[in-house]
């Protein structure tokens, strides 16, 4: 590491004392490179065995890495936590500005120790620390209005990052998000709550300093080579034009589309919740994170009217993506796209991680229409396909639960199976929901594999996609299993550099090697390897640590009756192919 | 903003000479801030040093031997793209030098050639 290169610094922030202190620790940069490397080692450090993920032991760790503020998509930071909805590792990764703010305001890690008596926000500018008063935040109704009101307060415009929570966060539904400019995510896995539980309404961090390099002229050389790979080649196009909404037609055309609690995996209304629909009738900005040409996040125009004055509306932009497509979609029967983009604002709105809260009511509505629970759960309710009115009230009650029913939502679709029954079709891997795939065997053996339980751990769905591809080549559980395993290995480097994942097309080990030796960090294939074997080794002993058990894995009935592109799929394969990766783990 | 860093064989932010900001929250899209090189520029008259220097057809060019830090150039300017080098306590000034536009991908910023009349969208000058 280049001796002026502020990675070293870590930022402790002290919530309990209200008190922050800052530690050289280039020990830990240099075995873990950065971001996930250095977040499960802080982790280890910081977290005690067995602690409550919604008490102030458990620890928030913000970690970013080498690459950012030195090359292009090099934008995100991995948040690390114990999970207060899994019960192990929590882990979370976000865009926006929130990378580039921590590097710049001259930080490799931020980790937020204790828990506040009154709620505050912290601000971090630069070498300053500040506790805020955020009493008269708590419980706003939107998590908007939270970023609007400190966006107004605060200094440091274009070189900041608003991390906030919604209501969801305050009230520890397990899988509340924190929100970052507006439509980036620290989902899964509920590092909302975790914020919620320390009254941490939000952080904000600013900052504009150098970073050196180790050779000018090499730096220069490698930013060119990552960014006409990133804007020349077609390797980003896929995120560039339709973004993530572009997987929507060709996976119903496949019959991957989990559709109504996955009873199905093609959707009647896939027309019109697809990429291309959205972008004829409803795109109105594209924006990117922070040092990121791509521009993948897409926002629609949405225009309101006021329910009872004619000719008065509003127009919002509302952020979407596949998953979250897929999850208050196809998953909930909704064709209406204005409907569903108005479920999408709703969640946001509330702070509520959208993939999980898709999942959720769509288990309920299963669980209303075979007679689990009543319209006295629903609190009358009436949940129904495509009902999007009806869901957007629901997705308020999660957020604020009347009842014992909603309280139960509030802790994810497994929890509440296990209260009121119907875990067949209570569609949850490891403890968290299923993502927007449903292409053959591997994509949900990563979600059963994978350290955070989600589809980006090891993209099993591009293994299952190139198996339907090429005819005649079957998928064997080793073979899945070792791929699986390889891949999440290698993600573990990208997200110490922190590299997004949308770039890895770009981001080969060479390139990451040349980008690394000019950010003064030299590395070889082999060094990389390892680091991302061992990384990946720590995050499972961590799981098990917290009582993760591989051979105690769920795997929900509905998966294996819904057929995928690929066949029906089989228990036994599955449960091969599982005992396969962990044990690939020990080795 | 880190290419105009880059341009100075550093990375991060602290050498840019062009901001990015929200126009009031993500929501209604992006503010770019960049010198429009006045003919008639604000920063240069209110400067007690004459340390701007008028750099026809328009622009300033910073004598930075002169300048004693007072920070008017940067109350002066209505589009705040007089920026601060916190380190050397004076203004960081365009140099209208276009690298920025060679890495704008969307053709927001180019460098325009205002005596030629000649526009180079890839910064090429």
């Amino acid at each position: 590491m280049l001796p002026d290169d502020p990675l070293r610094r870590i930022l402790y922030v002290d919530l309990s004392r209200r008190r922050f202190w800052v530690a050289d620790r280039p020990d830990l940069f240099e075995d873990g490179l950065g971001g996930a490397g250095v977040a499960i080692r802080l982790l280890e450090e910081e977290c005690p065995p067995g602690a409550d993920p919604l008490g102030p032991e458990n620890p928030v760790i913000l970690a970013v890495g080498p690459l950012v503020g030195l090359f292009p998509m090099a934008s995100k930071t991995v948040a690390m936590f114990k999970s207060p909805h899994t019960g192990n590792l929590g882990e979370s990764h976000a865009g926006g500005r929130s990378a580039v703010a921590i590097r710049m305001a001259g930080y490799g890690a931020v980790v937020l120790r204790g828990a506040s008596p009154t709620p505050v926000y912290v601000v971090v500018e630069g070498e300053n620390v500040y506790f805020r008063d955020a009493s008269a935040l708590w419980g706003l109704r939107s998590s908007a209005t939270v970023g609007r009101v400190i966006r107004e307060r605060e200094r440091g415009a274009g070189v900041r990052t608003i991390m906030r929570i919604g209501r969801a966060g305050e009230r520890g539904v397990t899988y509340a998000c924190v929100i970052t400019e507006t439509y980036r995510h620290f989902g899964r896995l509920g590092l909302g709550a975790v914020f919620g539980s320390k009254k941490l309404k939000a952080l904000v961090v600013s900052g504009r300093r150098a970073l050196p390099v180790a050779d000018r002229r090499a730096y220069r050389e490698a930013y060119d080579a990552v960014f006409g790979a990133a804007t020349e080649s077609p390797l980003m196009q896929k995120y560039h034009e339709l973004g993530t909404a572009m997987n929507v037609l060709p996976l119903d055309s496949i019959g991957a589309l989990p559709t109504r609690n996955l009873r199905s995996g093609r959707f009647e209304g896939a027309e019109a919740i697809s990429g291309e629909n959205l972008a004829r009738g409803y795109l109105g900005r594209r924006v990117a994170c922070a040092h990121c040409p791509v521009a993948c996040i897409h926002l629609a125009a949405l225009r309101i009217p006021y329910p009872n004055d004619p000719y008065f509306y509003k127009t919002v932009m509302v952020g979407y993506d596949h998953e979250p497509i897929y999850a208050v979609g196809s998953m909930l029967g909704v064709g209406d796209v204005a409907g569903m983009l108005r479920i999408i604002d709703e969640t946001d709105a509330a702070g509520l991680d959208v993939m999980s809260t898709g999942v959720v009511l769509a288990w309920a509505t299963e669980a209303l229409e075979r007679g689990l629970i009543s319209l006295q759960e629903t609190d009358g309710l009436p949940l129904a396909w495509g009902d999007w009115e009806t869901y957007i009230r629901a997705v308020g009650r999660i957020a604020d639960p009347p009842n014992d029913f909603y309280r139960a939502l509030g802790r994810g679709v497994e929890y509440a199976a296990s209260v009121y029954g119907g875990a067949d079709f209570a569609l949850a891997f490891g403890g968290n929901e299923m993502p927007g795939y449903h292409t053959g065997p591997g994509c949900h053996l990563t979600y059963l594999t994978g350290a955070r339980h989600s589809h980006l751990d090891s993209a099993g769905y591009s293994l299952d996609q190139r198996a339907a591809a090429k005819k005649g080549e079957t998928l064997t559980p080793e073979g899945v299993a070792d791929a699986l395993w390889e891949e999440e290995a290698w993600r573990q480097v990208l997200a110490s550099l922190v590299v997004c994942f949308f770039a890895r097309g770009v981001y080969t080990p060479e390139v990451v090697q040349r980008a690394l030796a000019a950010a003064g960090m030299p590395r070889s294939a082999d060094d990389l390897a390892r680091l991302g074997a061992e990384t990946l080794a720590r995050k499972h002993a961590f799981k098990v640590q917290e009582g993760f058990d591989p051979a105690g894995l769920r795997i929900p009935r509905r998966i294996l009756e819904t057929p995928s592109p690929l066949g029906v799929l089989e228990e036994e394969f599955l449960r091969r192919a599982i005992a396969r990766f962990f044990e690939r783990g020990r080795g | 903003m880190f290419a105009c860093a880059r341009r100075l064989g550093e990375g991060g932010l602290a050498g840019a000479c062009i901001g990015v900001r929200s126009a009031g929250g993500i929501r209604r899209g992006f503010v770019v801030v960049v010198c429009r090189a006045c003919p008639d520029p604000p920063c240069a008259r209110v400067c007690p040093t004459d340390a701007l220097v008028l750099r026809p057809p328009g622009g300033v060019r910073l004598r930075a031997e002169l300048c004693i830090g007072c920070g008017n150039c940067v109350q002066a300017c209505p589009f705040g793209a007089v920026f601060w080098d916190a380190s050397q306590n004076k203004p960081q000034i365009c140099v209208y030098c276009g690298y920025c536009a060679r890495y704008c991908p969307y053709d927001v910023l180019a460098l325009e050639d205002v005596a030629s009349g000649v526009q180079s969208p890839a910064g090429a000058g």
